[in-house]
């Protein structure tokens, strides 16, 4: 028999545990403004130190500094905050409805509120977002209404989604903002073809999608890079790295030994890694890739590196497999908490306009929380059941005219 | 014995498994440190180390096409799949691959894995934590696909399972991981320490896959069923007193059809009853066993009770799932003939 070593398994295994102290220090941050800006045209094969770099705008001071400030006007900047700081406030009241009884799941998207909220106000009303659960920022940034996110959680009866999704799987056409599903991943790809539609049909549109880190291990992540690629369509691929899916933490979905935003090296795609928890950075990087995809230059994957502060979802408890304070480390900071002091390093914020900003907020979730409780929680209203059989064809066929009638509809 | 739920009699299952057998290994999404997120393999990962139980990416393709690799090489892998709903991407892995690999190698190569999944609806999951594709497997020559209703069950066929040489789908109906449901909503929810099948064996045993249990002995009229609706079907006799015989199908693939025949030419009337949409469902197919073999002996056209033919929409859970009173009108049906 030949010499030969025996093999053996490697298992990722993260850093740190319950009851560790928590360790982020296998995440290469460089300083704010250190990562070079490329021309949007530039071919992707001359782009590929990008994905490991870091998009940062916002310095430890709270300046804006380097090659990506978008030069934002301060206007701009308060309604990037609003949309954060209303997300955040509606996540926690209805994290507690789902406390208190009122519905049957909930997910919040603490600490990545900056993901969806600069995106949207770079992208037209006509684009179109092709959201994960994470990304109601996006629709808090369009004012989409919060009674209606409040009936479609309660699947009341006034529930815009006819008592047929689990909360928070909005879908917002007007808003820009496509069906989301549970099943991960599977709209990626239709970002993709939407864009090359557009494409075809000479329209300026372009789309963004989301996926998460722990997503990108799917098919459907491989499908949409290809095509993206092969057809040069005019979208923005988004991976939200927030370390963790459900229990696992990045290194499980393959980021060990390279970045997410590397994953666009394979496919000669360009692939920004941006600070996620950087409101102007966030801004900057879809500001440039939507000028590339506009300008006919096809599609940039991009990394937000950002953190799940939250538990996965309501029927998680993230103290099972990670430090409790965790969050506290996370050497990003919180996005809310640094756009506010970059905004009043400008002079153009305040700690007292903040609270009144945040009382203002409250009260606005506040009072469709109580319009949405008077028309029904789960269970107490729900659509006429004769929804339960509309919509699965255009035209229903005798099966389903059938058993509406046996249940009596 | 101990008093299991199902969750642990599954869990027991897999321990017992990997206890006996190192090639036994264990993984799926959120399986290995955390435990799973029905908790279902907590605890074998510290027990048995992190290479025989473990996280995988999401990636549930992968997950299958790795887990054939592997039985491929001579192991005998069990892969989770976190929610029946997401095992579509793995479907070609499943009926392309691991369905027909002894078939195509004359017999050289073959995978014997088994891939357990939660499934079915009652927990207010929406249309993608509900789903009940049992059909999709049975449909596909070269899988077997098992269903247990309760602790002891879940445990033996769940092992009986793992030591197949066959690809086995396992199932697991996740509405009675912590105690039987039989569809009345309204009422507490009962725990199975009550029940007698939660007195589970702690070492190794096998429930034998293709034997159906008779799981109420009756005269009048035979009901078909598996999962969570066994528990169904046993309300509704109660309740309307019919003298129905119930038998819990266990698995779907191999299918018990002497059980089958000899009730319903004992009874003349039967009742079908599963979760899953009805149409091309599984009820399909017993309805035209039935009648092929039973023709002569039939008094009354065969009754379906199923899920509607829609998605599993979470405003209406009650609407949707087949409850007791839908069985109990099918039997009252069937008894009293056209
Ligand atoms: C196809 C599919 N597989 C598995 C699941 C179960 N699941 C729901 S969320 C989740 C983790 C997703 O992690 P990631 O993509 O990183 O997004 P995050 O939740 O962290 O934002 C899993 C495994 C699912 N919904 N769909």
């Amino acid at each position: 028999m030949k010499n030969r070593q025996p093999l053996s398994l490697h298992i990722p295994t993260p850093s740190t545990r319950p009851g560790d102290r928590p360790d982020f220090s296998h995440i290469a941050i460089p300083p704010a403004g250190s990562t070079r800006q490329p021309d949007v045209l530039t071919p992707g094969c001359e782009m590929r130190d990008m994905p490991f770099g870091l998009v940062r705008v916002l310095d430890e001071a709270g300046d804006a500094v380097g090659p990506w400030n978008p030069r934002l006007d301060p206007e701009t900047l308060q309604r990037g905050l609003r949309a954060m700081m209303l997300t955040r406030n509606f996540d926690s009241r209805m994290f507690q409805a789902h406390r208190q009884g009122k519905t049957s799941f909930y997910m919040t998207s603490t600490g990545e509120e900056a993901l969806g909220a600069a995106p949207s106000m770079v992208l037209e009303p006509d684009d179109m977002c092709f959201p994960t659960y994470r990304i109601v920022s996006y629709l808090m940034a369009r004012d989409y209404p919060l009674l209606d996110m409040v009936n479609q959680i309660y699947s009341n009866a006034d529930d815009p989604l006819k008592g047929r999704q689990l909360p928070v799987l909005y879908s917002a056409r007007k808003y820009g903002f496509y069906s989301l599903s549970g099943n991960l991943g599977t709209r990626f790809a239709h970002a993709v073809g939407w864009a090359m539609a557009s494409a075809y049909k000479n329209d300026s549109k372009i789309a963004i999608a989301y996926i998460g880190e722990g997503t990108t291990a799917e098919g459907d992540f491989h499908e949409a890079l290809t095509f993206a690629n092969v057809f040069r369509a005019p979208v923005i691929l988004c991976i939200t790295n927030n370390q963790w899916a459900i229990s696992s933490f990045q290194g499980i979905a393959g980021g060990e030994a390279t970045t997410f935003a590397a994953r666009a090296l394979g496919y000669g795609l360009p692939g920004l890694r941006v600070d996620g928890n950087d409101f102007l950075a966030v801004h900057a990087a879809t500001q440039w890739a939507a000028e590339r995809a506009r300008s006919n230059g096809g599609a940039t994957v991009i990394e937000f590196v950002t953190y799940r502060a939250g538990g996965h979802s309501t029927s998680d408890d993230p103290t099972r497999y990670r430090p409790a304070d965790e969050a506290a480390h996370w050497p990003l900071g919180d996005p809310i908490e640094r756009l506010k002091q970059h905004l009043i390093g400008l002079g153009e914020w305040s700690e007292e306009r903040h609270q009144a900003l945040d009382a203002e907020l409250k009260q606005a979730v506040r009072t469709a929380a109580k319009q949405g409780e008077a028309i029904g929680t789960l269970g107490q209203s729900k659509p006429s059941p004769a929804e339960m059989f509309t919509d699965v064809y255009k035209t229903p066929d005798w099966r389903i005219l059938e058993q509406r009638q046996e249940l009596g509809y | 014995m101990t008093t299991m739920t199902m969750i642990r009699a599954i869990n027991s299952a897999l321990d017992v498994m990997m206890s006996r057998d190192p090639d036994v290994l264990v993984f799926g999404e959120d399986v290995g440190y955390f435990g799973g997120v029905f908790r279902v393999t907590e605890g074998l990962a510290a027990k048995h180390g992190p290479t025989r139980c473990f996280d995988t990416p999401i990636s549930e393709g992968g997950i299958i096409a790795t887990a054939i690799g592997m039985g491929a090489y001579g192991l005998r892998p069990v892969a989770e799949i976190q929610f029946a709903d997401y095992i579509l991407p793995a479907y070609d892995q499943l009926v392309s691959e691991a369905a027909r690999l002894r078939y195509r190698s004359g017999g050289e190569f073959w995978s014997p894995i088994t891939v357990r999944s939660p499934y079915g609806g009652g927990i207010f999951g929406g249309q993608t934590h509900s789903a009940s594709p049992e059909a999709l497997f049975a449909h596909v020559c070269g899988l077997k696909t098992v269903i247990p209703s309760n602790p002891y069950d879940a445990k033996g066929l769940l092992i009986a399972a793992i030591e197949d040489d066959d690809p086995v789908i396992f199932m697991e109906p996740k509405r009675i991981y912590n105690g039987p449901f039989d569809g009345r909503f309204e009422q507490p929810v009962s725990a199975w320490a009550r029940h007698p099948s939660s007195e589970v064996p702690d070492g190794h045993y096998v429930v034998p896959l293709g034997k159906a249990a008779i799981v109420r002995g009756g005269e009048a009229i035979t009901v078909l069923a598996y999962g969570t609706m066994v528990h169904v079907a046993l309300a509704a006799a109660a309740e309307s007193g019919a003298d129905a015989e119930i038998i819990d199908l266990r698995s779907i693939v191999p299918l018990d059809l002497d059980t089958i025949v000899e009730s319903v030419r004992k009874t003349r009337r039967c009742v079908v009853v599963h979760e899953a949409s009805r149409f091309a469902g599984f009820g399909a197919e017993l309805c035209a066993l039935v009648q092929e073999r039973c023709f002569y002996h039939l008094e009354a056209p065969i009754e379906r009770v199923c899920g509607w033919d829609t998605p599993y929409p979470h405003a209406f859970e009650w609407d949707y799932f087949p409850g007791p009173s839908r069985v109990i009108a099918a039997m009252q049906r069937a008894l009293r003939g056209l």
